[in-house]
């Protein structure tokens, strides 16, 4: 951030939503299309993101679509071949399973099928994560997006990173997912979630981007490396503190984007700590907390110190009920006991 | 006839011509073990693709499916390219790493032709979305089968492209068979156009086997798109004379019904037309030769070439 720069309040939902105005005030190429993102009188998409920009863009570049996730999904690609910079939103990140064939068999192998004749810059916006609302509204999907070449994988944690990531991702050539965690979003009034955390920072009012393809130590340490994104970097956060009350001093390293992955950093990170946990919201069972492990069981295996330790949702769907949701979700206490059984030995 | 006309039909039966002939000489090679990869054979049905694409303008673009060979022709690729890509060459399209299903040529306006049955359909809708954002006067053509029809992807991208108006057209070559299920028992209705009703916008049925009938109504569909007057579903009924892939001897239809469509076979017919519109016989001889040289080029130039650089298999993940 430049030291002079002019900042401003911001939510997550609100600094998505600056990405995308400031991106469309110096692209015509950018346009928004999605469920109920633009309806006068309706809610700005499932979590008030495109709020008010139908008012200032108009409904052509903000542009309210049937519920067909696959026509959603596909135009933003033949909108893109064509030179076009669409932003996709699905109302809920688990509903792109019903656009799946346009992510996987379009979007991500275009560029590659035509030798480079075409480029899909498009954006897929995907709200994640839990929020008591039921299995087809909650899962966390990286790393069906990790294991697809040609896709690059956003999954911010903070306002700042959320604007410049996505400001990035609007001005990427390749198809990018960014997923945004329901939690974090910071609603107001009616699309306040109940147990959502809601950070509030101060972002620059103006253009930036934060390079796809980097990582972020949001807390330094020396003993073991805690390896999180979006809602678990926070919950990562409040474990280090605790377990520096026990003398155990985390790095907690936010994972804001999976593909490019930024192995250099994490080996970085682990030549120092020598132990790794991964806390995901994911399900365990390939999950992109798997990928880490074998990665950087294959690359940095000589500077471990003891396995590397997942701590994941387990395999079931999400479930509703707060008692199941607590016991799905990763928490502090889960990350605490997680590091405690990886700190002997060494 | 005007000159202009004579040249334009001439072109069109030069193209139908060239698809058949290449068709047919992969389709020789192939039963040599010559032809490498997988084959999904356009003769029969090249009346629908010379019928649409020279309704088109350069700029209009077209995207196609799993049998796009007449379809690349027609949009005005050249056969050497196409060959090259059949045989997994570095002179091919897409240097070799696409093979026969995906052909692409963007600077004629052939986009990745695409081998999920009906995915191309939203995906022309986006293109034609744009083309409509930026003002442009281009249109955007789907080609599909009759079995895309039943995808989710038919209804969605057409029910999108009519309810935002785009410039698209919606070409199903009604080829009677969805690899080797027959269209009875996949869709009750006798017409696909008729499903046009349903999203209100015009549906038309032509005779696939008629390429002055098809160019006509894809010269009104194209205008009525690029005129702001949104989509047009086009039903071709139409055959494919071979089976459904390569290996494929297609002995879920009679040869009776064979015959029956080959009858009507669009090339002499389209010959007869020219003929009486007095284009003497001589200039379609010296095309037909031309025809047999360009395709016996194109082959023995794709047998020729180098295989791509192993390496080549990293290239173009990412842009």
């Amino acid at each position: 951030m430049m030291p002079n720069e002019t900042t401003r309040q911001m939510t997550m939902a609100e600094a998505l939503r600056d990405a995308m105005r400031l991106a469309m005030q110096a692209d015509p190429s950018v346009f928004l299309l999605g469920e109920d993102i633009g309806v006068e009188g309706g809610f700005g998409g499932g979590f008030t993101v495109t709020l008010g920009l139908a008012e200032e863009f108009g409904h052509e570049r903000v542009l309210d679509t049937p519920i067909s996730e696959a026509a959603i999904i596909g135009a933003a690609v033949g909108a893109a071949m064509v030179g076009m910079r669409p932003v996709a939103e699905m109302q809920y990140g688990d509903f792109v399973f019903a656009g799946m064939d346009q992510v996987v068999n379009q979007a991500a192998k275009m560029h590659y099928m035509s030798a480079g004749q075409v480029r899909v810059p498009v954006v897929l916006r995907l709200p994640v994560g839990a929020s008591r609302r039921g299995a087809q509204h909650a899962q966390s999907t990286e790393a069906y997006w990790m294991h697809t070449p040609g896709l690059k994988v956003a999954c911010p944690s903070n306002p700042y990173d959320a604007k410049g990531m996505l400001y990035a991702s609007i001005r990427d050539e390749n198809p990018v997912i960014f997923l945004e965690h329901k939690l974090l979003y910071g609603g107001k009034g009616g699309r306040k979630e109940t147990t959502s955390l809601d950070p509030v920072m101060q972002v620059p009012e103006g253009r930036y981007e934060i390079p796809l393809g980097s990582i972020k130590v949001v807390r330094e340490g020396s003993d073991v490396t805690l390896l999180a994104n979006m809602l678990m970097v926070y919950r990562a956060l409040t474990a280090a503190e605790r377990l520096s009350e026990q003398g155990i001093e985390a790095e907690v390293i936010d994972m804001r984007c999976l593909a490019p992955l930024d192995m250099e950093s994490l080996g970085a990170s682990l030549e120092k700590t020598n132990r790794v946990v991964i806390v995901e919201e994911d399900n365990l069972t390939g999950g992109w907390g798997a990928e880490l492990a074998a990665r950087l069981g294959e690359e940095y295996f000589y500077y471990l110190d003891a396995p590397i330790k997942r701590v994941a949702a387990p395999d079931t769907p999400a479930p509703t009920a707060l008692s199941l949701e607590l016991e799905y979700l990763p928490d502090a206490e889960k990350i605490v006991a997680a590091v405690q059984s990886v700190m002997g030995g060494g | 006839m005007n000159p202009l006309q004579k040249e334009k039909l001439l072109e069109m039966y030069r193209l139908m011509a060239t698809i058949r002939r290449f068709e047919d000489s992969l389709y020789q090679l192939f039963l040599q073990g010559r032809v490498p990869g997988t084959l999904h054979q356009y003769q029969g049905q090249e009346a629908v693709a010379v019928g649409v694409c020279s309704a088109l303008q350069e700029t209009d673009i077209i995207f196609s499916t799993h049998r796009p060979v007449g379809h690349g022709i027609a949009k005005g690729m050249q056969l050497t390219s196409i060959a090259g890509e059949l045989w997994g060459k570095v002179t091919g399209c897409a240097g070799g790493r696409s093979g026969q299903m995906h052909l692409t040529d963007v600077e004629v306006g052939m986009m990745p032709s695409n081998a999920i049955v009906g995915a191309n359909i939203p995906i022309a809708t986006g293109a034609a979305l744009a083309f409509k954002l930026r003002g442009e006067e281009r249109v955007a053509v789907s080609f599909f089968g009759d079995g895309a029809a039943n995808t989710g992807a038919f209804h969605e991208g057409i029910n999108l492209a009519a309810v935002k108006n785009v410039p698209v057209v919606f070409v199903c070559e009604n080829n009677q068979f969805a690899a080797s299920t027959h269209i009875s028992l996949t869709i009750k209705i006798e017409n696909i156009a008729d499903r046009a009703a349903a999203y209100g916008i015009p549906g038309v049925i032509v005779d696939g086997m008629d390429v002055l009938q098809v160019h006509q109504a894809a010269l009104e569909a194209v205008e009525r798109a690029r005129s702001g007057g949104g989509p047009t579903l086009i039903e071709t009924k139409t055959y494919r004379y071979k089976g459904h892939s390569r290996g494929d001897p297609g002995k879920y239809r009679s040869p009776e019904e064979l015959d029956q469509w080959q009858a009507r076979d669009p090339l002499p017919a389209f010959r007869e037309h020219l003929l009486a519109q007095g284009i003497v016989e001589n200039m379609l001889v010296e095309v037909e030769a031309g025809i047999d040289r360009a395709v016996n080029e194109a082959v023995r130039h794709a047998e020729n070439a180098p295989e791509p650089d192993p390496e080549e298999t990293y290239n173009y993940v990412y842009a």
